[in-house]
């Protein structure tokens, strides 16, 4: 069933009783040519890309509890392609690219809102570095501004620009940066996969990989032996746990990122704003909640829930930048799972064991990836080559030294 | 989470800086045979296990020991704190 304007009408004038469930629950099959395991946005998308973009049939994605229940539902949805290095820009703008075609493509509303995004500068060295990321950017064929402290000022009036410690000296924005709709993302592209033959699998987790000779045979669930030509791996904050029974040991670990959005507001902030220095970021969203968040608590996490520390941290930094925000009542706060990489960037890759394919890494802004991880993954299932993006993206860059650092900050994936 | 310091008594984690698995205390020997291999697992790979865990914590805003912590990653629940040190002599390090 499309989705239309035309349609909506209809339904409303003949009491709604057109409508049919977005996907279907289907029974797993014995064997499935290729297998996705985690119905978060990059398994989803990854079934997506591959019935539609590839052509692919018999096509399952396995997911232990509810689809979008991972960090897909819990982000920030913050969606961006302001990166500096050549293994990461491309990547990025092939997504951001994705992101401003998908609604039409997959004929969902996931509410994708290009409302730009500002990186707050507040000394010589930074705007330096910030100066050199646009640069970046702009020869990645993305767009990026240098604004002064004035246009700020102009823009975001509330904004403290005067603050003793990070006085405000600039901003770089990418206006084609913005927020979309999180559960609608995983929806969407369930719902297209869904109608291009993929089955989604709810409740069905992945307990063990059937592995003869060097060759992955299949997976063990919860529900029974699957076989599989191939299986790809997508479950973000899961990988370590995933992978550790196929005996792997993986350059992530498993940390967790909390999030808070406040009451319902008027409409106060037109975008996304990051105030690094201080371990802060908000946007507002459609319902008029502040969504903000800050840093990763710091210490390896299966929780989904963090500690008070960083509650303070947040929201201290938020005050010093935004002091009318502090009037606002906080109503809910949570936290994810986030698989941080030794160097802060992703791996899209096969693994050294055969039919089995890796997709993790993500850290905490695997959000804007979604698309073209999902295409990526696709292409590399089904061509065994990496799609040119993503080609960067591989397990053995740390052995190499070829890591894609973007903070410099080394093998210390909480600094990350 | 509060960290039962072996000298100082219970401490606020926020005192506390966070470096990883305790595995780290075991440095590779540099001549050995697969020295290259080892430091490569040694520096990049990690079990990040889903439940007990024994890690690294530094009292960098206290008397900056440094700190085994045995905690659970599935509940935050700490059931041990020991010295590094005491720990990496026990393991025969630093002789
Ligand atoms: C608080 C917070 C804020 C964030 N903000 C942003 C942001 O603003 N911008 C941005 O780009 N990114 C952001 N991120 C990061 C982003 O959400 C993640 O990187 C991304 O969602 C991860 O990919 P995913 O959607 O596939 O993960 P998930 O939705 O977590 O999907 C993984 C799925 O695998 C399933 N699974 C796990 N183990 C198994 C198993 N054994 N068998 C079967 N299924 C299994 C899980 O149940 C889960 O549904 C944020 C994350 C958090 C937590």
């Amino acid at each position: 069933m499309r989705y239309s304007g035309f349609k909506v009408l209809k339904e409303a004038l003949t009491g709604h009783k057109g409508w049919a469930p977005a996907w279907r629950d289907p029974e797993p099959q014995p064997h499935y040519d290729i297998v996705i395991i985690g119905g978060g946005g990059h398994g989803l998308a990854t079934a997506y890309y591959l019935a539609k973009e590839f052509q692919q049939k018999r096509i399952a994605v396995l997911e232990k509890g509810w689809i979008g229940g991972g960090n897909v539902g819990r982000n920030t949805t913050i969606i961006r392609s302001n990166y500096l290095l050549d293994g990461n820009e491309p990547f990025y703008e092939f997504s951001l690219k994705l992101w401003e075609g998908l609604e039409q493509d997959f004929n969902y509303n996931a509410m994708v809102s290009q409302r730009g995004i500002l990186n707050l500068i507040h000394t010589d060295a930074q705007r330096d570095a910030f100066v050199r990321r646009g640069n970046a950017m702009i020869l990645n064929g993305a767009d990026a501004e240098l604004l002064t402290t004035a246009q700020i000022k102009e823009r975001y009036p509330f904004l403290n620009t005067e603050d003793a410690r990070f006085p405000i000296k600039g901003g770089l924005a990418q206006h084609r940066g913005g927020t979309v709709r999180h559960d609608a993302v995983a929806w969407g592209y369930a719902r297209g996969a869904d109608s291009r033959g993929v089955d989604i699998i709810q409740n069905c987790e992945v307990t063990g990989f059937r592995i003869e000779n060097g060759k992955c045979l299949g997976v063990e669930t919860s529900r029974g032996f699957i076989g599989a030509g191939k299986v790809g791996c997508a479950v973000a904050g899961s990988s370590g746990r995933l992978m550790a029974k196929a005996e792997m040991r993986l350059p992530i670990e498993s940390h967790v990122l909390q999030a808070f959005v406040s009451e319902g507001l008027k409409p106060v902030l037109p975008g996304v704003i990051t105030f690094g220095a201080g371990h802060f970021y908000v946007s507002q969203s459609d319902k008029g909640g502040l969504v903000f968040g800050g840093d990763i608590d710091g210490y390896n996490s299966y929780a989904q829930r963090g500690n008070l520390p960083v509650v303070e941290d947040v929201c201290e930094g938020g005050m010093a930048i935004f002091p009318a925000f502090g009037r606002a009542r906080l109503l809910r706060m949570w936290g994810g799972i986030m698989d941080m990489s030794m160097d802060g960037s992703p791996i899209i890759d096969k693994t050294h064991i055969e039919g089995l394919y890796f997709n993790g890494g993500w850290c905490y802004g695997g959000f804007k990836a979604t698309p073209a991880s999902g295409y990526c993954f696709a292409h590399l299932l089904v061509r065994d080559t990496p799609h040119p993006t993503a080609a960067a993206y591989r397990f053995d860059r740390f052995e190499k030294g070829l890591m894609i650092d973007e903070k410099g900050m080394g093998n210390q994936p909480n600094l990350h | 989470m509060i960290i039962e310091h072996p000298l100082l008594g219970p401490r606020d984690a926020a005192e506390f800086t966070y470096l990883g698995d305790a595995r780290l205390i075991d440095r590779p020997d540099w001549q050995s045979e697969n020295a290259a291999q080892e430091f490569f697992e040694y520096g990049y790979l990690r079990d990040n296990p889903a439940g007990w865990h024994q890690e690294l914590w530094f009292h960098e805003a206290g008397d900056r020991s440094w700190l085994v912590v045995t905690r659970n990653t599935l509940t935050h629940e700490i059931s041990k704190v020991e010295l590094a040190r005491d720990v990496a002599r026990s393991r025969g390090r630093s002789k």
